[in-house]
């Protein structure tokens, strides 16, 4: 039963827990966490299962209430979207793991019930956005985590949070509509909202102004909700005020769904002949994305807050997920889809840490990491592992995508791009290479301390919150180590979307 | 003529979208950019309905399978998106209520200003 189910029950765990979570708050606001947890670590478990029947069988086809595809919703579960999902359901879980003591600290008690509902149902949406394979439904789900995410953000105690959560609305809200108005387009042309369908359908209609109009909207609406650079703005803020573990499960969750939707628009729905040859938008993301990975960097050097830096990272990071996806050929497509779980897994630690140093000491300031080393060892041994990951440094998971990318963009003779990489590199091991120094070398200026405690003394986070992170850090240098398992589903969900090419 | 008058709904969808999308982006004012973001939400709906209409169709209730009727997949599309869109406007409202309390005006770059020089209300009394 939980076999042939498992599709469905990914998302129905989490959706239905969370209307569950305010019931049992009523009772006890402790247990809102243990429901919470359980319900992440069984989607967790289940996609685990679904990864695992892909490899075997093949692609999955879940039809909801029998309803034959294409007039019912169909999930479809193949070699791209169950890569996506285990790391989706993987950070959440362990969010949810370290969000036990972060939420205690950050969010006010009596909110705390109204939290975990709304972050289940945040996970809910993603979870759903990934699994679906009807394009209306994407939609649905889309709003869901969008909504949820706005509430998540405002959570916080910072009260410059509620305006970079309005903010956010506000572009949300346009670039959900516009994804709204580019499946309308789709459908009064075909009639159709299934992907497989419309992949069957939309060919003979390539030159249609009604398409070239749809495809238009999707990819700007697509390209604001991840982030991709000029359509930036939401993000640093937003980031920047949410509570920890929310900073932390957007950064390496959200953003990574959108670059999948693109994906899935651009390859699944629509076939790379249309991206090519109708209309180039490969090279405009070319251009864009190049964009954003330098100017993710040199804006991230001049930012003085830890979590605005890793914002900032965050937008040259996308940036790479888009370049592979924008060069078109198997070699880069892989970089690109490993690069959205080994980012998932740097940028979790990074902002988990944060999270620690700002739950121990209350600092936020990257001056005030000066001497932490000793302090917060174990923490500390975690950002610098995923820090050298971020700049690339073999052996660690930020090499083998950076090596993909630069591979396949020398297969497709766009040898440009590999100083771009090389050049946002050097700039990343700049901005992480002097918070590194700082943290071991640097000596802690007494204005600093906070309160009576001296900073030479070991002060570590609580278990509860160090465990997600040094997981994420060891996970890092396995994957950074032995490749070959990542890549080899990032290659055959390259295989899928590009068809050999 | 034909072009303007045959596909008027059109044309009201596009002016719509324009004045909401123009409202969300320009006004300063928190307000009037959800008073924008719903004219622009409900200029989709219209398109929606739009393209359901068939040519001398009823409303698709199938009392007699001859009549010619419209096409209800839309409707109900639309349907769920006015959800959305009801749900996005509280969550906006909710925010706005919030900033208010905290920043005591609604001015984007008013709060703005407070923000950056610190606070010119104190928390939790608006003026």
């Amino acid at each position: 039963m939980i076999k042939e189910h498992a599709p469905v029950l990914v998302i129905l765990v989490p959706l239905l827990s969370a209307v569950l979570v305010p019931l049992v708050g009523m009772l006890r606001n402790r247990f809102c966490w243990h429901v919470a947890f359980a319900a992440t670590h069984v989607s967790f478990l289940l996609s685990g299962l679904l990864l695992f029947r892909v490899q075997t069988n093949g692609k999955i086809s879940y039809r909801l209430g029998g309803w034959e595809p294409p007039w019912g919703i169909e999930y479809v579960i193949d070699e791209l979207n169950s890569f996506v999902l285990v790391t989706i359901a993987f950070i959440g879980f362990l969010a949810t793991l370290y969000a036990r003591k972060s939420v205690v600290a950050e969010i006010e008690p009596v909110r705390i019930p109204a939290f975990y509902s709304i972050f289940l149902l945040f996970l809910a949406g993603l979870l759903g956005i990934v699994i679906t394979g009807d394009i209306f439904n994407l939609y649905v789900f889309l709003e869901i985590s969008s909504l949820a995410g706005y509430a998540l953000i405002a959570a916080s105690r910072k009260r410059e949070a509620l305006l970079a959560s309005y903010n956010y609305l506000i572009l949300g809200t346009i670039a959900a509509t516009f994804i709204l108005i580019g499946i309308g387009y789709l459908y009064m042309v075909t009639g159709s909202l299934n992907m497989a369908d419309l992949r069957e359908r939309l060919p003979a209609l390539y030159h249609s102004k009604v398409v070239l109009t749809a495809f238009a909207f999707f990819s700007v609406g697509i390209s604001l909700k991840l982030a991709l650079f000029p359509l930036h703005v939401w993000l640093p803020n937003a980031y920047t005020y949410a509570p920890s573990v929310v900073s932390a499960v957007m950064a390496a969750t959200a953003t990574k769904v959108g670059a999948y939707v693109l994906f899935r628009i651009m390859f699944t729905v629509f076939r790379v002949e249309f991206d090519l040859e109708v209309v180039s938008i490969t090279s405009i993301l070319l251009v864009l994305s190049s964009a954003a990975i330098i100017l993710g960097s040199v804006l991230a050097i001049a930012q003085t807050n830890i979590k605005r830096m890793l914002a900032y990272s965050s937008v040259g990071q996308i940036g790479y997920i888009v370049l592979g996806a924008s060069i078109v050929n198997e070699t880069a497509m892989t970089g690109s889809l490993v690069h959205i779980l080994n980012h998932a897994l740097m940028k979790g630690t990074l902002f988990f840490i944060a999270g620690c140093v700002l739950y121990r000491t209350g600092i936020e300031d990257i001056a005030g990491l000066r001497g932490m080393g000793r302090r917060m060892p174990f923490s500390m041994a975690a950002f610098t592992v995923a820090g050298l990951s971020m700049a690339g440094v073999p052996l660690t998971v930020g090499f083998v995508s950076k090596w993909y990318l630069a591979l396949g963009a020398l297969r497709a003779d766009l040898w440009y791009l590999v100083p771009v990489i090389l050049v946002s590199s050097l700039l990343t091991a700049v901005y992480f290479g002097r918070i590194i120094e700082s943290i071991y070398f640097g000596r802690a200026e007494d204005g600093h301390s906070s309160g009576s405690l001296s900073r030479e003394r070991m002060h570590e986070a609580p278990t509860g919150m160090l465990v997600p992170a040094l997981l994420l850090a060891v996970l890092c240098l396995v994957f950074g180590i032995s490749a070959s398992t990542t890549v080899g589903y990032a290659e055959a969900a390259a295989r899928l979307l590009l068809g050999g090419r | 003529m034909e072009f303007i008058a045959g596909k008027y709904n059109y044309w009201i969808y596009v002016a719509l979208m324009m004045i909401g999308f123009y409202a969300m982006i320009a006004k300063g004012n928190l307000i009037k950019k959800i008073i924008g973001m719903n004219v622009f939400q409900t200029a989709v709906f219209l398109f929606y309905i739009s393209i359901a209409k068939v040519r001398e169709g009823t409303a698709p209730i199938l009392w007699d399978r001859t009549v010619l009727y419209d096409n209800p997949v839309p409707h109900v599309l639309i349907l769920t998106a006015i959800v959305v869109s009801v749900s996005t406007t509280a969550v906006a409202l909710a925010l706005i209520i919030l900033i208010y309390r905290e920043f005591g005006t609604m001015e984007e770059d008013e709060i703005l200003r407070i923000q950056k020089n610190g606070s010119a209300v104190p928390p939790g009394k608006p003026e």
